[in-house]
């Protein structure tokens, strides 16, 4: 008997299974229903809360009013910062003007020496003042991970209040999930030494959000 | 993980005395409690999620083969292996051969305890290949001589920055710094190029997605998501009470798991892994392989311990222990301390192998009180402590200790003389200062503090005497 085998076995002897093919009709009318569980209360507006909530996480935010004024706001930020001008952005988005504002951003594979990747997300979400990126040929994941200094941009038009409406989104528009769904709430950290919270352990050092609406 | 649980008295005597121990146990009144008395206050309506939280993983294992199997299914139509390993040399010998077949020399860990349980690191070295541990904590314990971890979220909380500053300066040769920051950052530096160059990821799964076949894992750190981006190869080590129905109801599961473990609303990452990486994507691992590990799992299912199944591993019942707070990790001499590890190492590993663990608790109900998917530690401790005393793997004159008392107990005239002699004894040992220094039969209990001395009539004297 294979393990796969006995250890099904033993788990349908453990719960008092029997006949050999139990009837999976109501586990899969639950995941079919996929209900939504407990959340805290909405009183809030979402992008305020967003907003509020990835301040709270370390993150800075600004608002720019088109995607074509994201070039300059991200040359603001690293120039105010003194940090590099250069870096990776995802492909999708390679058609701004980086060059415009003075920026070298490449739409290529993160590298481990890379300092600054600027990515969009998938939505954000409000509760937690989260990004989920979904990972794609068009929006690696390695561009929010690998180099010091995190940008995202993010349209407020998708800003839902909480996770469970990433979730019905993603169903709604894809069907289904990517090969890697990323949560992001601020820059990287840990608190493994004395409890100590400390930024930057081995993601992100610092995570800039730049709102588009 | 060497199994020293037996070895608890010696251990936990030894570690009250040990200061650098006590200043981190002592941070975790301070921190880790506060933090998430605060983060469950902000939330509102914690109780209710806790409901929520247990009637989760209560459905999940209720049909547990069903969502298992819808998992395989899920996952393997996304293009991922489901491996399933019915003990740990099995799952250490499944990840070997992944190894093995696709020449490995180097593997990225993540945090995870599952491949502390089954010994994962010491089988990948005699194979010839080589784990590096990237969660900052697990980094500084294994460069420590493969120290084991004294907290399932917080695995150095027995070292102070001073330790880490020695321990830094003596292995990577660089400068001695004492800074939190500096330390992590030439960990960061240290570490990057072995994430870079490393042929496997290994990280665990804080739950698998039936209704996706997804694995989910949380971190702070960033190391689980690099060791499940960069590597070709991805392996995901866990247990199979690990699976939960939906999306929707991870969802409402991470609302409970970071609150409990830290105080965070929300861990910094968390990452939703569905299959390898689709040939136009230009990063992800090439094979993503799951090893669902029973390792006593489903003899859990069956027993009186099934409601521990519901773990979802956060640590607040050993934060909220007086035990653990006392005598720390290490003591418990397994992977699992605290009152969780109460329960799941002598299930795991035998009951006569952790004799003192049932009993190293106050039985004060913090855990209980404090556990996202209500888990009635105490209880399960108590119902160990019975199965301790049926198969006889107490020391006689305790089991012969409580027979005498279970019989008198049941002879109320006895009892009652016995009371009233034994309430003037202790009186008169009490002498005028009306403590006793000494405890006859009970020298353990007095030799650390004095036992109050009674007033010299028992309950039932005072009753009866008020009653007229």
């Amino acid at each position: 008997m294979s393990s796969r085998d006995a250890i099904l076995g033993r788990v349908r002897s453990a719960l008092g299974r029997k006949v050999s093919l139990p009837d999976t009709a109501a586990i899969e009318s639950y995941i079919a229903a996929h209900p939504v569980g407990l959340q805290p209360p909405r009183d809030w507006e979402p992008e305020l809360r967003f907003r509020a909530r990835a301040e709270a996480l370390a993150s800075t935010v600004e608002k720019v009013s088109s995607l074509q004024a994201v070039p300059g706001a991200v040359a603001r930020y690293l120039v105010v910062n003194k940090l590099p001008t250069g870096g990776v952005c995802w492909p999708s988005l390679r058609k701004l003007d980086w060059i415009g504002a003075g920026l070298g951003m490449e739409d290529r594979p993160a590298r481990g020496d890379d300092l600054v990747g600027v990515t969009g997300c998938y939505c954000a979400i409000a509760e937690t003042g989260t990004l989920m990126l979904a990972s794609g040929p068009d929006t690696p994941a390695a561009a929010s991970l690998l180099p010091e200094t995190h940008i995202a941009v993010v349209d407020t038009a998708r800003i839902v209040p909480f996770m469970e409406d990433a979730w019905a989104l993603l169903r709604a528009e894809r069907g289904g999930l990517p090969r890697a769904v990323n949560f992001v709430s601020g820059p990287s950290r840990t608190a493994d030494i004395e409890q100590t919270v400390t930024m930057g352990a081995h993601g992100p050092y610092r995570v800039h959000i730049i709102l588009v609406g | 993980m060497e199994l020293r649980s037996n070895e608890f008295k010696a251990r936990a005597a030894a570690n009250l005395g040990d200061a650098k121990l006590q200043k981190g146990l002592g941070l975790i009144k301070v921190k880790a409690v506060v933090n998430r008395a605060n983060a469950v206050a902000e939330f509102g309506d914690f109780e209710a999620l806790r409901e929520a939280g247990k009637a989760i993983r209560n459905r999940a294992l209720a049909d547990l083969d069903l969502y298992l199997e819808r998992f395989e299914r899920e996952a393997t139509a996304r293009g991922a292996v489901v491996h399933w390993a019915e003990n740990a040399s099995e799952a250490c010998r499944i990840v070997v051969a992944i190894a093995r077949e696709n020449g490995v020399k180097t593997v990225a860990k993540s945090k995870s305890m599952v491949s502390e349980e089954v010994g994962l690191n010491d089988t990948l070295i005699e194979a010839g290949v080589t784990p590096i541990e990237t969660d900052l904590g697990e980094y500084i314990l294994q460069i420590n001589d493969a120290e084991p971890p004294s907290h399932i979220v917080m695995p150095v909380i027995h070292k102070t920055a001073e330790d880490v500053a020695d321990l830094f300066h003596e292995k990577h040769g660089t400068p001695r710094k004492t800074d939190p920051a500096a330390l992590t950052r030439e960990a960061r530096e240290i570490l990057r190029p072995k994430f870079l160059s490393a042929d496997m990821g290994v990280s665990g799964a804080n739950f698998l997605v039936a209704e996706t076949g997804s694995t989910l894992i949380v971190t702070n750190e960033g190391n689980g998501r690099l060791c499940t981006t960069l590597p070709r190869l991805h392996v995901a080590l866990t247990g199979i009470e690990k699976v939960v129905p939906t999306l929707e109801d991870a969802s409402t599961l991470l609302r409970l798991l970071p609150r409990s473990a830290t105080g965070q609303a929300i861990t910094n990452y968390v990452s939703v892994h569905t299959g390898p990486k689709h040939i136009d994507e230009s990063d992800g691992p090439q094979q993503f392989h799951i090893v669902l590990v029973d390792n006593g799992r489903s003899k859990l299912l069956a027993g009186e311990m099934r409601e521990m199944l519901r773990c979802i591993r956060c640590g607040a019942c050993m934060n909220h222990c007086p035990v653990y707070q006392a005598v720390g990790g290490h003591a418990y001499g397994w992977v699992y301390p605290g009152p969780m590890g109460n329960i799941l190492t002598p299930s795991y590993v035998g009951l006569e192998n952790a004799v003192a663990l049932p009993n190293a608790a106050t039985m004060c109900n913090q855990c209980g009180v404090v556990c996202p998917v209500k888990i009635p530690l105490p209880d399960l401790m108590r119902k160990l402590r019975e199965e301790q005393m049926a198969r006889g793997l107490k020391p006689w004159p305790e089991r012969a200790g409580l027979a005498l008392w279970g019989w008198a107990a049941q002879q109320p005239a006895l009892y009652a003389l016995g009371t009233r002699i034994a309430a003037r004894f202790m009186k008169w040992l009490g002498g005028s200062e009306k403590l006793i220094h000494r405890l006859p039969l009970a020298a353990g209990w007095t030799n650390g503090r004095d036992f109050p001395a009674p007033e010299g009539r028992t309950f039932r004297e005072l009753y009866k005497a008020r009653r007229k």
